[in-house]
């Protein structure tokens, strides 16, 4: 059967280009792989070679014609023996074109599908007369992660000096005694390899439980995040899915500097295939960690340096678990809406008592999982208010307080009275010294500033 | 203890490779063959623009991973780069599925959303295709990992070229499998190439199988145009692995025939060494010699595979360019389970 040499296209935006000179002759033999023209770009000299075996029965297009349109027939290949009969007419629309141009499709409308509407459980409500324990953030986090490892033999913990040293902040304090140095794992210093190969045993099913020192540290192993970890679902076509657990502190400690003080919330909300999330109280430490633990996706767990040592209520469950992507109403109030989460909340909540003792009465919203946002408890709340104010210790540029602040605008804006505003960290690298440190994070002053701002007061 | 590291951290060439009976002489033929003939068409659609964006073929490197896949066992994993079509078919992945893949039509592995790098069988123990250069070296040594906490025995073959045998995190998981003794054979294509950087402008240790030394990782330099040097190097290394001793590097000196990717005009090289390579040290040209001499074959019967083979190919082309494209609404799934 004769077979149309076709102008290839070299690259994906190549149009046309020059067919520069021929090298095999008509009557020539030909095999796959044999080069038979060569082409010229305006980028580059290419060879084309054969694909099939045969005999080269007509040159259709001459050494030196310029600007030959990719998919033109360019010459014909015959099987030996073959008639030159066979020989299709160049004029003849070649089968290939007409698949590229007419790939079947399935919708001829080019509206953009609708991204569906993801519906998360609301928290179960802790039984009446639940006893609580008081419980610092270290153990609600131990605790988790111990209860999970009891019951589920495929959950690890990998990372920096979390067994024998018991963690370099104490949060795997006794785990390497319960569980054994199989499942608790000292890596050494080396962040890129060790996200990978947790990665890597995710796909096979395991559950690895990744720590960080802190998530400073994780920008070692951002790629293995998010180009493996986060993607790899979608590229699969839902077939090899990541359930891991990245975790450690983010955000600024004290003193640390600006290397070790970086809050990346913003960063990983930003990606689809992860989760984030970013609790204040050890309840909620607990709760949102055994169910991280549990979920088939990879999980960014921003925990606190600051937060590690306060204590907190925790209901006395045998199974306490919090649902991911459901914000938590901290304080009620009709005039103003804080959203926060994580340390930012020590600030919301020392402005709303501030601000009670003026007669304003703040509504505080603990986000506690940045991605998915929980934007309708947002949104429910400045409908009652009229006014938004975010706190976080992160930049105020593409953070995640502007991200609240546009969904606000778009889902609520005839309900707002005044524009959203922003308590952040300044636009600074962190500095060492104390007072300049003080001056980068936001304080309880401009919560209460820019309560009062947005109600004209 | 000492005395056996130092021992081991000596890095050897194979002895002549074992011979192959006609069965293995036969399969191996075959399945080079698919892979040599999917990529050729594969390169043909592309310039047909049936195929977008990056399409890395592995025309010349046949006798790498159909050596490797003679040598492994049921169970053992596959992870490898961005030049992956051969070692998708030759686990068993459906052609058309992948050829479909590359055509970014619903029927491709991964419903047209992933492309010629990214591809994945958990059925068939491949675990990518991935296109961030040295990536699949951390994470295919935690599938070694994962073997070795549910102790199956299984081993995890992990395939870089030359090129990503310079990023850090290689070194990092070396030093970790090793510390670990993780079941990874770390299988190096050195194809004499990084796109268009020779290798001995980019390394200033061109002899990779000496990279593990400093890790106390053995390893092999293997004739990886030889498909029974390659079988012989491969049994070694996972019998290796699966005794417990840990990872085990393995060069294969190969070499690709067409370019990086297919835009790639190769001015690095000349003609003539591409031309020499294919004339006298193609891989699938050795084993019909040896088909041939051995009388294992006749000139019809391989003729007769060849017409399968491009059967097989011609209908993996035909699927993946009717196949439609994937639904609109595929947009949003499979971004979270």
């Amino acid at each position: 059967m004769a077979v149309n040499i076709l102008m290839p296209a070299l690259s994906p935006t190549m149009e046309q280009g020059k067919l520069a000179k021929w090298i095999k002759k008509v009557g020539d033999k030909v095999k796959s792989g044999d080069v038979l023209a060569e082409i010229e770009t305006d980028k580059a000299t290419m060879e084309v070679e054969a694909v099939d075996e045969g005999v080269l029965a007509a040159i259709l297009i001459p050494d030196g014609t310029e600007n030959v349109a990719v998919n033109t027939p360019i010459a014909v290949i015959t099987a030996e023996g073959e008639s030159a009969d066979a020989v299709p007419s160049a004029a003849a629309k070649p089968a290939a074109q007409a698949a590229v141009s007419e790939a079947p499709t399935v919708a001829q409308s080019s509206d953009l599908p609708a991204p569906p509407v993801i519906t998360i459980a609301a928290a179960p409500d802790v039984p009446a007369g639940t006893p609580m324990v008081a419980m610092t953030v270290r153990e609600a986090l131990r605790d988790a992660m111990a209860e999970e490892m009891r019951a589920d033999e495929d959950v690890f913990i990998m990372g920096e000096e979390v067994a024998e040293y018991q963690g370099a902040y104490k949060i795997t304090q006794g785990l390497l005694q319960e569980f054994g140095a199989r499942r608790v794992i000292d890596t050494p210093i080396t962040e890129h390899g060790f996200a990978g190969i947790g990665v890597g045993a995710a796909m096979t099913g395991l559950k690895p439980i990744v720590e960080f020192m802190t998530f400073n540290f994780a920008m070692q192993a951002i790629d293995q995040i998010i180009n493996s970890a986060a993607k790899t679902l979608y590229m699969s076509g839902g077939q090899m899915g990541c359930p891991i657990v990245f975790r450690g502190p983010n955000g600024a400690a004290a003193r640390v500097a600006a290397q070790h003080s970086q809050d990346f919330a913003a960063w990983y909300s930003q990606i689809p295939g992860l989760k984030v999330v970013a609790p204040y109280t050890a309840a909620d430490y607990k709760g949102l960690m055994k169910s991280a633990i549990r979920d088939p996706n990879p999980i960014i767990f921003l925990e606190n340096e600051i937060l590690y040592g306060q204590t907190f209520e925790v209901p006395k469950l045998d199974d306490y678990t919090v649902p991911i992507g459901k914000a938590r109403i901290h304080r009620t109030g009709k005039d103003v809406t804080i959203v926060s989460w994580s340390i930012g909340m020590t600030y919301a909540i020392k402005a709303a008592e501030e601000l009670a003792k003026e007669g304003i009465e703040a509504e505080i919203i603990d986000l506690r999982t940045i991605r998915p946002m929980d934007t309708d408890t947002i949104i429910a709340s400045v409908q009652k208010t009229g006014r938004c104010v975010t706190v976080e210790e992160g930049y105020p540029q593409s953070g995640v307080g502007a991200e609240i602040a546009a969904r606000v605008m778009e889902r609520a804006f005839d309900w707002l009275d005044a524009p959203v505003l922003r308590v952040t960290g300044k636009d600074v690298p962190m500095p060492y010294a104390a007072n300049l440190e003080k001056l980068a994070l936001p304080n309880v002053g401009e919560v209460i500033q820019a309560a009062k701002a947005v109600l004209y007061r | 203890m000492a005395a056996s590291a130092s021992s081991r951290s000596k890095t050897q060439k194979t002895a002549g490779p074992a011979e192959f009976n006609r069965d293995q002489e036969l399969h191996a033929y075959r399945e080079m063959l698919l892979i040599r003939r999917f990529e050729e068409k594969a390169g043909q659609m592309y310039g047909m623009g049936l195929i977008g964006g990056f399409c890395h073929l592995y025309i010349g490197q046949e006798a790498v991973v159909v050596g490797m896949q003679m040598a492994a066992k049921e169970g053992d994993q596959i992870i490898t780069g961005y030049r992956d079509h051969g070692h998708m078919l030759v686990c068993g992945m459906d052609p058309k599925g992948v050829m479909a893949e590359l055509t970014g039509r619903r029927g491709g592995l991964s419903k047209g959303k992933g492309g010629s790098m990214h591809m994945f069988s958990k059925e068939k123990h491949f675990y990518g295709g991935h296109g961030i250069v040295g990536a699949q070296v951390s994470l295919g040594t935690g599938l070694a990992f994962a073997n070795h906490y549910r102790g199956n025995g299984n081993v995890s073959m992990v395939y870089f070229g030359d090129g990503a045998a310079n990023q850090g995190q290689v070194y990092e998981s070396f030093n970790m499998a090793e510390l670990w003794k993780l079941p990874a054979v770390y299988i190096i294509e050195n194809n004499r190439y990084a796109m268009g950087t020779a290798v001995t402008r980019a390394s200033a240790q061109a002899d990779f199988s000496k990279r593990g030394i400093s890790f106390n990782i053995p390893g092999e330099q293997v004739d990886g145009m030889d498909v029974r040097a390659v079988k012989a190097a491969g049994a070694k290394a996972l019998a290796w692995c699966r005794e417990g001793k840990g990872p085990y590097i393995l060069e294969m000196q190969t070499y690709r025939y067409r370019g990086h990717s297919m835009s790639d005009p190769a001015k690095y090289r000349s003609k003539e060494e591409v031309q020499k390579m294919r004339e006298e040290h193609d891989p699938i040209e050795q084993v019909r010699a040896r088909l041939l001499r051995e009388k294992f074959a006749t000139e019809d019967e391989l003729k007769a595979i060849d017409a399968k083979v491009r059967a097989i190919v011609a209908e993996a082309a035909e699927f993946a360019t009717n196949d439609p494209e994937p639904d609109p609404s595929e947009l949003w799934t499979d971004i979270l389970v």
